[in-house]
């Protein structure tokens, strides 16, 4: 699982101050805070605004135009299926239908977690697509995924 | 002291070939053995990845796919000399998936050490940067116009003619801004190249900076590809040391640096402007043309925006000169394509070829057919927005006009192979489904048009007044692809009315009704 620090007003803080100066220092600055604290808290817009000299609606609306940023702590372990096409011609809607079984949830753009803190979420290409299903665990990527080999990676992981 | 590749591209390592390094090292200190295990690019052919290949004295000696629990018994067997093993593939060029490729902007991939610059000197790279210093801004514009390249991303717009574009227009800062944004499911070239030969695509946007006298470029790339991120920020700090990117690029005195950005998981970012304005820091969303980007681009400043495999070619065009890129091809589709060929198929991979080849010769001959061994039903060329072909359409050769003649597009020349066990009233839901998810908002025919062919297609998978919701569907279409702003609405009516048309039964339509409506 991922190791992310506790939201804290000063670090965000730093981070912005750090990028400030790119152009177009949105995108990377919202990058930094996800990976720092796993989502960017509503508290982060108006700190951000201020340093880019944005309105906060602007940084907001930007926030939640992409799929990437989480407005909410991110789970303790996130399990991304593909299911584009690619992994879709290989059966990737078999996997999906066992991965829902097996965590006892649905697949959920918002990512919700279940009770043992796993969210399992869509996300349309990685690229591997002559070896699909495949799926990104905790960041690290997995092709030629069947049910088994499913089980054994959530094993592992959780 | 034995000399070992095992690939650090993505797709090997989501197939175990860390632990296939780790594996071999186990073995070789267990046998007090010296051995450098060098993590190369994927040579391409997914079916025998993980591949390991050992460096021999008739040549580098492949095996595959190997699995981290192999390792044992493959060493056992005599891996590092090379001896004979059940997955012992011999010389993997000698592979007839790689000995029938032409490969251009791929040669390099699998082979060399990605971020080793010094390896990429040694094999051919860095001729194209210094032929283009020594042309010039304008020969170097005319060679790539004269080359044919057409954009890889999927338009298909003369390179030539945009660069000329931004060379010509007057401003205090210039662009470069490649398209690395690959959301096509089934594409995976330009993560290839990202991953595989990422100096090649700084020399193809240090050339093109050159050429129209932007000193600044940007590589956007989309977040599902981290190790193509990381893999270009790694070489690209190693051009700056090397003199590739900085001030005087190779000493010419001409600037040019670059940096990464990462995308955040919107596909629309893919098209041009919404990309150009993701970099700038605001929604994805897409921007009304004109003006063209090589008028107002990135910051309003001229900009030429090229998809990775436009840029990664021009390296081998001023190398070798345009003569040599654009003999190869047919008609106005001049040079190679690296095509992708994925999703069911036997020899999934990178087949990079001249124009002109059928899709019949990919999917059956190349390919192997499907990978489950159940007949082929439909060939999605493109990406989301590209066509399904049926095999009645197998003829259908690689190129941009052929594929245009019959309703598909070629795009970004990713080639997903369904079998009998895909239902085409569900592709073609979904086409509109991910649509939806996907759209930016800004037009009404994407933004309400995508759920509600959703809407209609549920209906008729329902049953409810089929022909008149067909009706709906077409007309629906015909909507989205005329008033649509970008192509995300305008092409998601592809794989949705090739569907239709060539397989209605799946959309409890006889096959007859179908050609009466289109008659």
């Amino acid at each position: 699982m991922a190791d992310y620090a506790p939201w804290s007003p000063e670090k965000a803080v730093e981070l912005i101050a750090a990028k400030a100066d790119m152009d177009g220092a949105l995108m990377p600055i919202l990058h930094a805070l996800n990976q720092a604290f796993g989502h960017v808290p509503d508290e982060a817009a108006p700190l951000i605004a201020g340093a880019l000299n944005l309105s906060r609606a602007d940084v907001h609306g930007v926030l939640t135009f992409y799929h990437d940023f989480r407005r909410r702590p991110a789970p303790h372990h996130v399990v991304k299926l593909c299911q584009a096409e690619a992994c879709q011609a290989r059966g990737s809607a078999a996997l999906t239908a066992h991965a829902e079984q097996a965590l006892g949830t649905s697949i959920d753009p918002h990512g919700h977690a279940n009770a043992r803190g796993v969210s399992l979420e869509p996300i349309y290409c990685l690229g591997l697509c002559a070896s699909g299903p495949s799926a990104l665990i905790d960041g690290r990527p997995h092709a030629r995924l069947t049910a088994e080999r499913f089980d054994a990676l959530m094993a592992e992981t959780v | 002291m034995v000399k070992l590749y095992v690939p650090s591209d993505m797709a090997s390592v989501a197939l175990g070939a860390d632990e296939v390094a780790g594996a071999l090292a186990i073995e070789a200190a267990r046998r007090s053995l010296s051995i450098e295990i060098v993590r190369n690019g994927s040579r391409g052919l997914f079916s025998i990845e993980p591949l390991v290949e050992v460096e021999t004295a008739e040549g580098r000696i492949g095996y595959g796919p190997v699995y981290p629990e192999d390792v044992p018994a493959l060493v056992a067997a005599g891996l590092f000399d090379g001896a004979p093993h059940a997955k012992r593939l011999g010389r993997p060029e000698a592979l007839p998936f790689f000995a029938r490729q032409t490969r251009l902007t791929f040669a390099r991939n699998g082979i060399t050490d990605p971020l080793s610059f010094d390896d990429y000197a040694a094999h051919g790279g860095l001729k194209g940067v210094r032929k283009a210093i020594e042309i010039g801004p304008r020969a170097i514009v005319e060679e790539v116009f004269q080359s044919g390249l057409r954009g890889r991303g999927g338009a298909g717009f003369p390179t030539g003619i945009k660069w000329k574009t931004v060379a010509e227009a007057a401003a205090d800062q210039k662009y470069i801004v490649c398209n690395a944004d690959e959301g096509d499911s089934g594409t995976f070239a330009d993560r290839m190249v990202m991953e595989g030969d990422p100096f090649q695509l700084i020399e193809g946007m240090a050339i093109a900076g050159i050429a129209v006298g932007a000193t600044k470029g940007f590589v956007y790339i989309r977040s599902e590809y981290p190790f193509a991120v990381r893999a270009m920020e790694a070489a690209i700090r190693a051009g700056r040391e090397r003199g590739l990117l900085g001030q005087s690029v190779m000493g010419s005195g001409h600037a040019f640096d670059m940096e990464v950005r990462v995308g955040a998981g919107a596909y629309v970012c893919g098209e041009e402007t919404s990309l150009l304005e993701s970099l700038e820091g605001k929604r994805g969303l897409v921007r009304a043309k004109p003006p063209l980007p090589a008028h107002k681009g990135l910051f309003g400043k001229p900009t030429v925006i090229n998809n990775v495999l436009s840029l990664a070619a021009a390296p081998y065009i001023l190398a070798e000169g345009f003569a040599a890129y654009r003999d190869y091809g047919m008609g106005r589709s001049r040079g190679t394509m690296p095509i992708q060929l994925a999703g069911n198929i036997r020899n999934g991979g990178l087949f990079e070829t001249a124009f002109g080849v059928t899709l019949g010769e990919l999917v059956d001959d190349i390919g192997g057919g499907t990978e489950s061994g159940r007949p082929v039903k439909a060939v999605q060329v493109g990406g989301p927005l590209g066509a399904y072909f049926p095999r009645a359409l197998f003829d259908t050769p690689f190129d941009y006009e052929a594929f245009a003649a019959r309703d598909g597009l070629i795009g970004h020349a990713g080639v997903v192979v369904f079998d009998e066990g895909a239902d085409m009233l569900k592709q073609a839901r979904f086409a509109m489904a991910f649509c939806a998810v996907e759209s930016c908002g800004k037009c009404t025919p994407c933004r309400i048009g995508s759920t509600r062919g959703m809407e209609v297609i549920d209906k008729i998978a329902a049953g409810q007044e089929r022909e008149a919701n067909l009706a709906v569907l077409e007309d629906l279409c015909h909507t989205m692809k005329l008033g649509s702003l970008c192509a995300l609405g305008g092409f998601t009516p592809y794989p949705v009315m090739s569907a239709l048309t060539h397989f209605p039964e799946d959309f409890g339509r006889p096959p007859e009704a179908t050609l009466e409506a289109a008659q």
